[in-house]
């Protein structure tokens, strides 16, 4: 998913919350997000970490492993996480260690990850959600740790072959682990979807789905209503949408309670989803797991961080999501529903502002422009905030013309659209397409006598006692005006005329 | 061999004087190496590759530099590298099958730091497969033979550099130390051997056996040799993190200083039951010349030391089963032949790249590091690690150096200890304590018993180099043990 396709899906939660709403069973859900940081060079080599380049020509002698070579630590990755951790109220360790985790496979050139394990950098830290019917509520992050990436493996054009690309080895992720604190998977997405907010505010991670520098993976568990224990879980790997972690999640809660209510046992494994199946199957039990033999990486130093880079690192953050968007509610009167779709994104968040301080009143008719017709055009043509041809001036040009009654509400939708298409202010394109207001008043009155005139049957029906025809003759000088004339005016010109 | 041309000097210090005084060229320096070599070769073993055309080229690049008067104090000296260092263009076999065919696309930082000195590289030394060994008989390229008797290892993992310096093919070769690697070999051979401060040299393009204990070191004829050539190979190096960002003292300002008030300790544990009789009466015969130098000498306890063998015997495979999972034979090393599936190309790849010895600690690593044993074995050999630091640091409290023998026996017949791997792991008693606490130590000829070298061990507190190689100099200056040279190499 595209950065601006999260917009205005921030607490817009569809599908339904399989076992929350089941009769005796609960959902567990605990959630590990896989967050690319946006360094420019890996974690440990000098190589580029930028996406699409042809296979293996971001790979240095680190990168793959040779024998021999070192890692040395990107010091802007560690900077990174140590605002992830400021930014959810966690505990920064003075003291972190990188780990080995060791194990084969192709993708994986020192046939170890470096990782972090029993000291990882962030730890204990909390996030609130809002759910779609304004529930909050908080989910604990047990911890946060750096770690290196793994590489590709490629089957597609290679038959019978299996191509490794290593462009993506070494790349920094921060791997986001949360309490089993979600009990729907909705809980899940809106825990998910704030974590993404948040990344991208941080401007630690692109937050690009499609191209995996976002993902996680579930666990998932259910157990009888009221029961202490957590039931057994299953692990499912790498989903890379909100949409497929949520059918994903679904499908595994339907699973494992199908299972239990028919006799059964969960085991304890890994599973993987098929999105073309919309199902979960199982990659390995926890039987034939890797022993990973973790131990600390001789080749690296511990990190250590002193109380005055991390309080630097602090005075850095940005406004965050939620400081934002009660900011939103409390100075410009906004809902917090409101507030919540706006700050989902940093981008959508400074737009509003920059239109609201260009417009300089009316900040609810502001967002809704900005949450309405404008994130819906992006969306449609799949752009970034700042690839539209409508900038925030020329929306806050609109926008003012509404203020000011050059325009009504209705005709300003189809100025903005030739705005859209044509990157013309909206002054250009009301004198263009003639579509100032009209709030001369005879002028309305010329209309409304005309349109009397023509329909003498309404006329008389409605000073019959026909109330319900007004709306008829408001439509008719609407037209007969081109949709042009000040409604409010309109509206009290006619009942005058139509009283007789 | 008694009409092999024996070199103008026996020493770095010596051959770098006659270059600077015009007496020969180093491309006629470098050929006499070379003629040496290929003469030593059959009987030695000493080297896996051997690079003469590189080796004239960089000589003649030496001369043109002295000629237009860019000579360094050792411009135009030709070395040898231990074949564990990467070195670019060149075959880095490491002593293995599995990079039997491996050409380095890179150089070492040891490496490129000996070549900008001027150095001339001749070659790549012979060692025990991935450093795994005290006899170098583990070589997939066969055994080295020590120079004093062919029937006799040279020690390891070293022992291709040993042997190189002490049949004089080469005057001085670089080597590194996991547990004794450089100086047990050098040792058995009766050469000067150093192994510095861990951290001291980068480990960059050093393949990798056991990364916390692992070192880059020299071996030479005398200490003074050492002295000239550990500089250029030393210092922080930003592609690795472990190199310790210090400066690089002027070992040679200090070589030469009075000992007078210097401290030996003379640590107990060494003086075990295991040491040979003739061995302990040359090491004791050492402290006597250290007294006359006006060393004053005690005795000491690290009472943990004797716990090295087995926290070494945890701690350094646990490592190399880890830093050699990356030989799997998909980007380089030995493949096997037509793998059926991805466990048939790692296991019979692997399977038959490693030798046995290699096999033995990979496995034992992957012991030592799985789920339900890692607490008894790693973190405990962990903590035994920190004692024996502990034991160290309270013993320099007291004193400057620490003094003892390098080996308990002299060299042993090839084939005698290959069945029994922990009397050859004892090999190294004397020498493992100093990389588990990651201090600098050196190896010192200081006579012989049965017609075969002993070795006399220095090791002194982190970064105390210049000290430990004037401490070896003033007792090389009293001594002549590290210019005898086996008669039919001399």
């Amino acid at each position: 998913m595209a950065p601006s396709r999260a917009v205005g899906v921030g607490l817009n939660m569809a599908g339904s919350d399989m076992a929350g709403t089941d009769s005796g069973w609960e959902t567990v859900i605990g959630l590990e997000i896989h967050a690319q940081l946006a360094t420019r060079s890996k974690i440990f080599s000098g190589s580029a970490t930028a996406y699409g380049a042809l296979p293996n020509t971001q790979a240095n002698l680190v990168d793959l492993g040779y024998p021999g070579v070192l890692p040395v630590l990107n010091g802007e990755a560690v900077r990174m996480a140590v605002c992830f951790g400021l930014a959810i109220g966690a505990r920064i360790a003075p003291r972190s260690v990188f780990a080995r985790k060791n194990y084969f496979y192709p993708d994986l050139p020192k046939g170890y990850q470096i990782s972090q394990y029993e000291l990882p950098i962030v730890a204990e830290g909390v996030l609130e959600v809002v759910l779609d019917d304004g529930v909050r509520k908080r989910i604990g992050i047990t911890r946060a740790h750096l770690e290196e990436d793994a590489g590709k493996s490629l089957h597609e054009g290679l038959p019978g072959l299996t191509g490794i690309d290593l462009n993506r080895a070494g790349t920094p992720l921060i791997e986001i682990v949360s309490e089993p604190d979600m009990r729907s998977a909705r809980e899940a997405i809106a825990y998910m979807k704030k974590v993404h907010t948040l990344v991208r505010y941080l401007g630690i991670c692109d937050g690009n789905m499609q191209e995996g520098s976002f993902r996680c993976d579930a666990n998932v568990s259910v157990r009888r209503r009221g029961a202490e224990q957590f039931g057994t879980r299953a692990e499912i790997k790498n989903l890379n949408s909100f949409r497929f972690v949520e059918k994903a999640i679904n499908f595994e809660v339907e699973r494992q309670i199908e299972l239990i209510e028919s006799g059964g046992k969960v085991v304890q494994e890994t599973r993987l989803y098929d999105p073309d199946k919309g199902e979960t199957r199982s990659m390995r039990s926890k039987e034939a797991a890797n022993d990973y033999r973790y131990f600390p990486d001789p080749d690296l130093l511990p990190v250590l961080l002193e109380p005055a880079f991390i309080e630097a690192v602090r005075a850095t953050l940005p406004e965050l999501p939620d400081a934002k968007a009660a900011r939103f509610v409390r100075d410009h009167g906004l809902s917090d529903y409101d507030a919540g779709v706006l700050t989902a994104s940093r981008e959508i968040a400074a737009f509003y502002e920059d239109v609201l301080q260009r417009v300089g009143s009316d900040p609810k008719l502001c967002a809704n422009w900005v949450m309405g017709d404008f994130s819906a055009f992006l969306n449609r043509d799949n752009l970034e905030v700042g690839a539209a041809k409508v900038d925030a001036a020329h929306l806050a040009g609109l926008v003012s013309r509404i203020v000011d009654a050059t325009i009504s509400g209705k005709i300003a939708k189809e100025i903005f659209e030739a705005m859209w298409e044509s990157g013309a202010s909206a002054d250009a394109v009301i004198e263009q397409k003639g579509l100032r207001q009209i709030t001369d008043t005879g002028a309305i009155e010329a209309a409304i006598d005309e349109v009397m005139a023509k329909n003498p049957g309404q006329l008389a029906d409605y000073r019959s006692g026909k109330d319900k025809l007004f709306g008829f003759f408001v439509g008719q000088v609407m037209k007969a005006t081109g949709g042009k004339a000040n409604p409010a005016q309109l509206n009290e010109l006619l009942k005058a005329k139509l009283a007789g | 061999m008694s009409a092999l041309p024996s070199l103008p000097a026996p020493t770095v210090a010596g051959l770098a004087r006659g270059l600077l005084n015009g007496e020969y060229s180093s491309v006629e320096l470098t050929r006499a190496c070379l003629d040496r070599i290929a003469a030593g070769q059959p009987a030695l073993n000493a080297f896996v590759t051997v690079t003469a055309e590189g080796a004239l080229a960089a000589a003649q690049a030496a001369d043109d530099a002295r000629a237009a008067g860019r000579a360094g104090p050792l411009t135009g000296v030709p070395i040898a590298h231990k074949d564990i260092f990467c070195t670019e263009g060149v075959r880095t076999t490491c002593g293995s099958k599995m990079l039997a065919d491996f050409v380095s696309p890179y150089d070492a930082t040891v490496v490129s730091g000996l070549k900008a000195a001027g150095t001339v590289m001749l070659g790549k030394l012979n060692m025990d497969e991935f450093a795994m060994g005290s006899s170098n008989e583990t070589s997939y390229f066969g055994p080295v033979r020590n120079p004093w008797d062919p029937a006799l290892v040279p020690g390891g993992s070293s022992g291709g550099s040993a042997a190189a310096v002490a049949a004089r093919l080469v005057p001085a070769a670089t080597a590194t130390d996991t547990g004794g690697s450089i100086r047990q070999p050098a040792a058995l051979c009766g050469v000067t051997g150093i192994k510095p401060t861990y951290g001291r040299a980068s480990r960059y393009g050093m393949i990798a056996f056991a990364s916390s204990l692992d070192q880059a070191g020299l071996i030479t004829v005398s200490a003074e040799d050492a002295a000239l050539l550990l500089g250029p190979m030393s210092g922080f190096d930003p592609r690795d993190s472990t190199s310790v960002d210090s400066p690089v003292p002027d070992y040679m300002a200090t070589l030469g200083d009075s000992l007078e008030g210097l401290t030996l300790g003379v640590v107990r544990e060494f003086f075990d039951k295991g040491l040979d009789g003739d061995c302990e009466q040359r090491i004791r015969e050492a402290i006597a010349v250290y007294e006359r130098l006006g060393a004053k000498v005690r005795e000491v306890s690290c009472p943990n030391l004797p716990l090295s063998v087995p926290t070494y015997y945890v701690v350094a495979p646990a490592e190399c089963s880890s830093n050699l999972a990356r030989f799997d034979g998909v980007r380089f090393g030995h493949r096997c032949d037509a793998p059926r599936n991805l466990a048939d190309l790692y296991s019979r790849s692997r399977g038959e790249g490693f030798g046995a010895e290699v096999k033995r600690r990979i496995m034992t690593g992957t012991y030592v590091l799985s789920a339900g044993y890692f607490d008894a074995y790693y973190l405990k050999a962990q903590r035994v690690r920190q004692l024996i630091s502990a034991d160290f640091a309270r013993a320099f409290a007291d004193c400057d150096l620490l003094l003892g023998p390098t080996s308990p026996t002299t060299a042993f017949a090839i084939g005698a200890k290959c069945d029994d791997p922990i009397t050859m792991y004892l090999n190294d008693i004397y020498t493992i304590g100093a990389n588990l606490a990651g201090l600098p130590a050196m190896s010192l000829p200081c006579g012989f018993a049965g017609g075969l070298p002993v070795g006399l061990q220095l090791i002194g507190p982190h970064f105390s180099e210049g000290r430990m190689l004037n401490a070896a100099h003033r007792y090389q200056q009293e001594t002549d043990w590290h210019l005898r040279a086996p008669s039919v190499w001399a």
